[in-house]
């Protein structure tokens, strides 16, 4: 007997009691098809939240403006107009950690078109604000600086807005709307986006340039933006080095001094979608770790059969040993024995891990991804639980002795 | 001495006692027992029940380690043996029967003679050719299939004779091989030992029957752990019932 033909000998003492081998395989199975299920919702989870994050926006930063502080009382961010034009062109320029940066100021207006109209949220802004948020045009064209310098009426609208005004999947380019009497002419049509991780539907929106916005919509505060300014670091780890830039930056430009508190306010989108991250991560981490331990309960199941199947076969075992088995041959068809069972636990397990997160995925409409490494890690884990639980069993039998056993009834 | 020079001595036992530790009580089922066997012998080893004459035949079978003495077979010093080594003994030297036949259940009857043949380290193919050709032997090459369960007493019998054979070794050690069977195949088993005997194995059994001692070229009977008595006879010939 060599190791080679230990495995289909333990197999075909498996095969001689096939529902004790499955019931006993049953929760090793259970074990690897939750680990498996597990791990792939988790992932599936994580790469949405991803997705949500990306749809808001590449690496971005919001700068906001400061509070007003007065006799005591405090109001929030933006309250009062801090940032201003000259500010936005020294974060263009000299921060080398911003690929773009653009001002966003916002409000409601109600848009009519010749036979409908709809209110929506409207955004004075530059055209690297699509940029920041990776935003791209579906039809026609974005405003351009020429747009921005002439102060032209032009409309940008998300999809949401051209739906509701002319109708689901209307082409709504060189068509002519009213906001507030005065005629705009709709220039691009965006790129549906969906929601926002709050339920804000981002197609709900329409863009015009800034100095159209200030002239036409909502006067503007001369040197002061009266609104937000939205960043795009170079790359997702330059959120950081981008954030304190820039904080440096406004901090000289306002002349703030050390013991001063920021007179703005900038939030890292990349952290906050990392923080969310970390969330889906530690749950998936819960999860997994609650399938490993059904999986060591299935483990301890596999030893618990084996005990029971070494006794009922110490018979078998005495006359293994009287023609010529050594210790190490029964320690080793035992062994085996437990490996395997534990091993086409795994596989079935795998198999249906993988089913059923593929049902789960199908159904919260999240994209399946198996997970090679977890498939191997949880394979090789059940084989290792065959080893562990099956050594105990294992020794014992291969430590009886031959007279013993075989007078065993 | 003529008899020692043409035939080696296989089994030299020589003072081997065996006690075991009840409570406080000691059993000697052993006392001081030296035997020699000689190639070619075919010996029947008889006493009452509780005599040690099975005790004498574990050990002798290598199953089992003598509490003192010292025991060589086939030229080997077994008594210290480790158990790998002995299990070694039994798969190369000698072939054992059990009174209660001992197969495997739920295995068929060339898997159980291919057993030895799996520990020896033999190949799968030439297991079964020496286990077909070992069964048939036996006469039960028409059973190479069969299971335990579906043998008779004698067939199952034959098949552990079978088992015993399959590793060519170079003795069998029987115990009560016919005590599990009637009369009618007890003749029949015998005259298989004799047939294996004449083809120039050397065999030793125990029985309590004095019938089944009659096939013996030499009976050695024990009593209390010790040998009383130890004679050569001639051996009375097992005819197969037609």
């Amino acid at each position: 007997m060599n190791l080679i033909n230990v495995m289909p000998i333990a197999f075909t003492a498996l095969m001689r009691n096939k529902t004790r081998s499955f019931l006993t395989a049953l929760g090793v199975i259970i074990g690897v098809a939750s680990v498996i299920s597990m791990v792939a919702v988790g992932e599936g989870a994580k790469a949405r939240v991803s997705g949500v994050f990306a749809a808001m926006g590449t690496n971005m930063l919001i700068i906001l403006s400061g509070s007003t502080s007065t006799g005591g009382v405090s109001g929030g961010f933006g309250s009062m107009p801090t940032l201003t034009w000259e500010d936005l062109r020294a974060i263009r320029n000299q921060a080398p950690a911003v690929r773009w940066a653009a001002p966003a100021q916002t409000t409601k207006v109600t848009i009519a078109a010749e036979d409908q109209n709809w209110t929506t949220s409207i955004t004075g802004t530059s055209p690297e604000f699509f940029d920041v948020r990776n935003w791209v045009i579906d039809r026609g064209s974005l405003f351009g600086d020429s747009d921005l310098q002439a102060a032209t009426k032009v409309l940008v609208v998300g999809a949401t807005v051209s739906d509701k005004l002319f109708g689901p999947g209307s082409d709504p380019i060189g068509r002519t709307v009213r906001i507030r009497a005065v005629p705009f002419l709709i220039v691009g049509l965006l790129q549906r986006k969906g929601q926002s991780p709050m339920g804000t539907d981002y197609d709900d929106a329409a863009f015009v340039p800034v100095e159209t916005f200030q002239n036409q919509i909502q006067g503007g505060l001369q040197n002061y933006i009266a609104g937000i300014i939205v960043v795009s670091a170079i790359s997702a780890e330059d959120t950081g080095r981008a954030q304190s830039e820039i904080t440096s930056l406004l901090r000289d430009r306002h002349h703030l001094g050390p013991k001063d508190d920021d007179d703005f306010n900038i939030r890292n989108l990349t952290e906050m979608a990392n923080a969310q991250q970390q969330g889906t991560q530690t749950l998936t981490a819960l999860l997994a770790a609650i399938a490993v331990v059904s999986l060591v309960v299935g483990g301890i199941g596999i030893m618990n059969i084996m005990l029971v199947s070494v006794t009922e076969r110490t018979r078998e075992i005495g006359v293994r040993m009287a023609v010529g088995a050594k210790p190490w041959h029964v320690l080793a068809q035992f062994l085996a024995e437990a490996v395997t069972l534990s091993m086409i636990g795994g596989l079935i397990g795998i198999v249906l891990g993988s089913v059923i997160a593929r049902v789960v995925a199908g159904r919260l409409g999240w994209t399946y991804s198996p997970r090679v490494d977890m498939i191997l890690l949880s394979f090789g884990f059940s084989a290792l639980v065959g080893v562990g639980f099956g050594l105990y069993p294992a020794r014992k039998a291969s430590r009886l002795d031959p007279i013993e056993a075989l007078r065993y009834e | 001495m003529v008899d020692l020079v043409v035939a080696p001595m296989l089994v030299v036992a020589r003072d081997l006692t065996k006690i075991y530790i009840l409570g406080d009580t000691e059993l000697r089922a052993l006392d001081g027992v030296s035997l020699t066997v000689v190639q070619g012998e075919f010996v029947a080893i008889m006493g009452p029940s509780g005599s040690g004459k099975s005790t004498l035949m574990n050990m002798l079978g290598c199953l089992d380690r003598p509490t003192s003495g010292t025991y060589t077979l086939d030229g080997q010093e077994v008594s210290r043996l480790s158990r790998g080594h002995l299990a070694e003994m039994r798969n190369r030297t000698i072939g054992f029967v059990f009174q209660s036949f001992n197969l495997l259940a739920r295995t068929s009857a060339i898997e159980n003679v291919e057993l030895p043949l799996v520990y020896a380290g033999l190949g799968r193919r030439e297991r079964r050719e020496r286990a077909r050709v070992a069964l048939e032997s036996v006469g039960l090459g028409g059973r190479l299939d069969h299971r335990p369960s579906q043998l008779s007493g004698g067939q199952q019998q034959r098949v552990a004779i079978a088992r015993a054979i399959v590793n060519r070794p170079k003795m069998i050690f029987a115990d009560e091989p016919t005590g599990n069977l009637d009369t009618k195949t007890s003749v029949d088993v015998m005259a298989l030992f004799q047939t294996l005997w004449r083809a120039g194995l050397t065999i030793v059994y125990v029985t309590h029957e004095p019938d089944v001692a009659r096939y013996a070229s030499r009976i050695v009977i024990v009593r209390d752990g010790k040998i009383v008595s130890d004679t050569k006879q001639e051996p009375l010939i097992a005819e197969i019932a037609a």
